[in-house]
């Protein structure tokens, strides 16, 4: 399908190359409904994504409050407002209940990793940036791309909707383990509250893989002329194996899902056997396995961490090269550690099970896969040291997210090296270690590559400028925050202290943390506070933003700066630009940039 | 009414912030963008490279604030323990190093390469030597630690020593069972279905012939012993055969390093040797309350943090003498079994779990609550 071809079955955009923009707004009304809400327009469906990622964001943030109000104040009652609006099933006697708490820890995490992280932040710049970035009008496929956000939105609603069932959310952990999943006897989350869990991400599934589809034959079949593979800019390729991921590992996650709901519903034993509840009796199940369910889980699991954070590292990858003015180093070896990423992620996923019981031999084997995913890793970080090197560097808002993420994703990541080293990660194993390591190397780094690529595709996105002083402030508030909060983490990690504990006075090894814990919770409020007023920074400047006047804003290469200010629907008003460089010509022959719609001179060197 | 005030002083900051930053907007647009653009990098830098000197001496704070709260300035408990705590050890040292370099580069080129009007990039797309080295020298680097690492999983997922104690564990909301096989060292034969709390049958052993089960009583579980507190030897290895009634739960011991899962329907086993009795390790940590904890580590419902169970650690000699007090818990089901039956029948054993979990706040969720054995 010709990139022209797709605009002519699209709805809001029915408009030929070579018509001008404000003829095309004269002759087709798009009316409010088509414009906002059922757009096929990849660049509004990516600002739904968004804001319907930072609505989840909110959300999962505020819950992550309230649960560590309980740990670091398990003796204060919650504010009286708080409490009212949380009502009698969540506080009793101003505290958290222990239902109410695990059901915040597991949708904390739910809602942070899948509608956050993977929606929030590949659903919005693979959006934004693939067809701009590719040279396309739109996706391949408008339509799927619409109902890839819908879909979405009705998982979002039905997990909303979970928090108000009588016997409460899922609260078994996001990783929903069965039997505890599979028995509302075991548990009263595990009854409706888990029938919608599962509902929301069946849908979710759904949505990534139609977006996931879209994605991929975009970047394999829309790309303008001149636009090989290895002129794509970084946040493609990002992207791009991301995507293959999400297509690859879903429909595993999917199946596991299915076998849940069959055991849970229609008295299969796939995940249950040898069961015994206090109060109930023995069930009838015999000959399942819960260790299935955790394979099939971590095949997802384990490639989701990764489709979190390869749209970060691409993001990363293109906005540190073009505030450090400089070719970003080692192309080839970014796109390559990228694929060696990708294809590891899928060898790797026992290693959360090292303590299940696993067959040891089969443990090193994952032991040895896992450490070999560290070399790429590093591979990337030394390429964007290197970039930075002899560079001359803007700090914009975007480029300070950029270098927060190398220091995160360095901090995070080290660590994994000690949890995917089996006989070290029994003691770790379950801890508040493991809490550190990911929040840090997925959580708040891509958290910070989502932020980068805000602040930096925003006068893409709105024709405005985000308030500076703002983003400064929210950058180095967020990052001092982020290692307050995570670095004293670690050592609760080496005590051994397990995760998911409502409450650790009764216990002799843990219960002199609690200084710590309080300081742990205090700065997570101030943090949230903060992003309170990125939120505000950011919609204010939909309106009242300082105005995008020149096409270029950040001296780019990539070709999304080539289309008008505000693209209209088909995103360059005349014929798709063609390409004739790979986009980080930064500081080449003396010229500070050279966008890759230029020819290649015949006196210029080649490197 | 202090809510109001709150949020009012709140409000107000973020007005104030607000303020600021657009006035900070205005003067940019008066002074020329170029000009305060330049004055925002210069700050940018400098915090930049403030952050590295104030990060690095937070690190070192951290450590000596926390460090001596973790289990690790304590030692190891066990042997495998030991061998851990070294591993920890190397592993820390390397991606420490690690660490601080690449910390320190990058912030001190955001410093240094900060943006200078006169200064010209350095076009430099790549560099195959470069690239090889940093592929290479954390290819070996890693290669080191998976070797010390394997060598360590081997040891101590290995079969257990011919010698070893067995004892059993078993996982239930919300607490642990445990079993010794008794004088004959074999375990009867548990099913699932035979459990029953109220009847002293925690485990469901197999004590009664059950037609309709297809049972046969297996008299290996007449000397079975299944006290409250978990007994173990110093310097006799021990194994765990680890087990569920219900959901996965996870037997962790902290000061033995060592971890394993419960899955209902698969046991899993671990072995180690404790190396320090219990009273030994109140005067190492100089804490008199110290005891060995054992944690769950796997979320098993809403009373996962009230999962404590107690393990005490003592010489050979204390541990014969406290076993041979340790009735058969068919005793406890078949009072008139009991040799010593009069005596029995008014005190039944005590529950695994009520002394410790008294003191944590009620579970509501699980209709049994913490104490089945005494229903």
């Amino acid at each position: 399908m010709s990139n022209e071809a797709i605009l002519q079955t699209g709805v809001g955009g029915a408009h030929t190359a070579g018509v001008h923009e404000e003829h095309h707004e004269h002759h087709h009304h798009e009316t409010f409904i088509t414009k906002y809400i059922f757009s096929q327009d990849h660049k509004m469906i990516a600002k739904q994504f968004l804001i319907t990622g930072m609505v989840w964001a909110v959300i999962g943030g505020a819950m992550s409050l309230l649960f560590r109000w309980q740990l670091g104040y398990p003796n204060e009652p919650l504010p009286m407002w708080v409490q009212d609006i949380l009502g009698k099933w969540w506080v009793k006697d101003g505290h958290i209940t222990p239902e109410a708490y695990y059901a915040l820890v597991t949708t904390h995490g739910t809602v942070l990793i899948f509608f956050v992280l993977t929606a929030g932040l590949s659903g919005t710049f693979a959006n934004l940036l693939i067809p701009l970035q590719v040279g396309a009008r739109d996706m391949a496929s408008p339509l799927m791309n619409m109902l890839s956000y819908w879909f979405f939105f009705t998982a979002s609603i039905v997990m909303l909707s979970s928090m108000f069932v009588e016997t409460g959310p899922f609260s078994g952990g996001w990783t929903a383990y069965p039997p505890l999943s599979a028995l509302g006897d075991a548990s009263p989350g595990s009854k409706t509250g888990m029938d919608l869990w599962l509902i929301a991400m069946a849908l979710f599934v759904v949505s990534q893989l139609l977006a996931g589809l879209n994605y991929i034959s975009t970047v394999l079949n829309m790309r303008t002329k001149g636009m090989s593979m290895t002129r794509l800019p970084l946040t493609i390729w990002g992207l791009f194996f991301t995507a293959i991921l999400g297509v690859l590992s879903f429909p595993v996650l999917f199946s596991g899902f299915i076998l849940l709901i069959f055991d849970r519903n229609f008295g299969t034993s796939f995940y249950l056997s040898d069961i015994f509840i206090s109060g109930v009796g023995p069930l009838p199940h015999e000959g399942g396995s819960p260790i299935l369910y955790q394979h099939l889980f971590w095949f997802l699991g384990h490639p989701e961490v990764y489709i979190i954070i390869l749209p970060a590292m691409g993001i990363v990858s293109e906005i540190m090269s073009i505030n450090a003015r400089k070719p970003i180093f080692g192309y080839m070896a970014m796109v390559g550690s990228l694929f060696a990423i990708a294809v590891l992620s899928f060898l790797v996923w026992a290693h959360h099970m090292f303590v299940s019981g696993l067959n040891p031999f089969l443990g090193s084997i994952f032991v040895l896969l896992t450490l070999l995913i560290a070399v790429p890793s590093a591979i990337k970080v030394f390429n964007w040291l290197t970039t930075l090197w002899r560079g001359n560097i803007r700090f914009t808002p975007a480029m300070l997210f950029a270098i927060g993420f190398v220091s995160i994703f360095i901090s995070g990541g080290l660590t994994g090296i000690f949890l995917g080293n089996s006989a070290l990660d029994i003691h770790l194993h379950d801890t508040y270690f493991v809490i550190a390591h990911f929040h840090l190397v997925m959580g708040v780094a891509a958290m910070f590559g989502m932020f980068a690529g805000v602040y930096h595709w925003y006068p893409k996105m709105y024709g405005r400028y985000m308030n500076n002083t703002l983003a400064y402030i929210h950058f180095w508030l967020t990052m001092i925050g982020a290692y307050l909060i995570f670095w004293p983490m670690h050592y609760q990690g080496f005590a051994g202290m397990p995760r998911r504990y409502y409450d650790y006075t009764p216990w002799v090894s843990f219960d002199h943390f609690e200084g710590l814990n309080r300081f742990m919770s205090t700065v997570a409020i101030i943090v949230f506070s903060v992003q309170i007023l990125f939120l505000f920074n950011f919609f204010y400047s939909i309106w009242k933003g300082r105005k995008v006047r020149t096409q270029n804003p950040w001296g780019a290469n990539t070709l999304e700066w080539t289309t008008p200010i505000k693209p209209g629907h088909g995103n360059w008003t005349g014929e798709i630009p063609e390409v004739h460089r790979w986009p980080y010509d930064y500081g080449k022959d003396n010229r500070e940039f050279i966008p890759q719609t230029t020819p290649v001179g015949a006196d210029e060197n080649i490197h | 009414m202090s809510l109001f005030f709150t949020i009012a002083v709140v409000v107000l900051i973020f007005l104030i912030i607000f303020q600021i930053a657009k006035a900070a907007e205005y003067v940019a647009v008066l002074k020329g963008e170029q000009k305060s653009n330049r004055q925002q990098n210069k700050i940018n830098a400098f915090l930049m490279i403030s952050f590295l000197v104030l990060g690095l001496i937070g690190v070192y704070w951290s450590n000596e604030l926390f460090y001596s709260k973790t289990v690790m300035p304590i030692g190891a408990a066990s042997d495998h323990g030991e061998k851990y705590d070294q591993m920890f050890t190397w592993t820390i040292i390397i991606t420490g190093i690690v660490f601080f370099v690449t910390q320190i580069l990058l912030f001190w080129f955001a410093y240094r390469y900060q943006h200078n009007d006169n200064r010209k990039v350095y076009f430099f797309p790549h560099n195959n030597t470069l690239e090889l080295i940093w592929t290479v020298v954390p290819a070996i680097a890693l290669t080191v630690l998976v070797v010390i690492g394997l060598r360590n999983w081997f040891a101590m997922t290995s079969a257990a020593p011919k010698n070893a104690m067995e004892v059993e564990v078993v996982g239930k909301q919300f607490g642990w069972l445990y079993r010794y096989p008794g004088r004959d060292h074999k375990f009867g034969q548990t099913f699932y279905r035979v459990i029953d709390d109220g009847a002293n049958n925690p485990l469901g052993q197999i004590w009664r012939d059950s037609a309709a089960l297809n049972l046969h009583a297996d008299p290996a579980n007449f000397d079975d012993v299944m006290p409250t507190t978990l007994y173990l030897v110093k310097n006799r290895p021990v194994k765990m055969i680890i087990n569920s009634r219900d959901v996965v739960h996870d037997v962790g011991l902290i000061h033995f390093r060592m971890k394993m899962d419960a899955v209902p329907g698969i046991p899993t086993t671990i072995w180690f040797t404790p190396t320090l009795t219990t009273k030994e390790m109140q005067e190492k940590t100089g804490n008199p309350n110290f005891q060995y904890e054992i944690t769950c580590d796997q979320m098993c419902g809403n009373g996962h943090y009230s999962m404590r169970g107690v393990i005490v650690v003592v010489t050979q000699a204390e541990f014969d003498a406290w076993l041979s007090q340790q009735k058969p818990n068919y005793y406890a089901a078949f009072p008139e079994k009991d040799p010593a039956n009069k005596v029995q029948v008014a005190t039944p054993p005590t529950n695994p779990n009520t002394g410790d979990t008294s003191r944590l706040r009620g579970t509501s969720g699980n209709p049994v609550g913490n104490s089945p054995n005494l229903k």
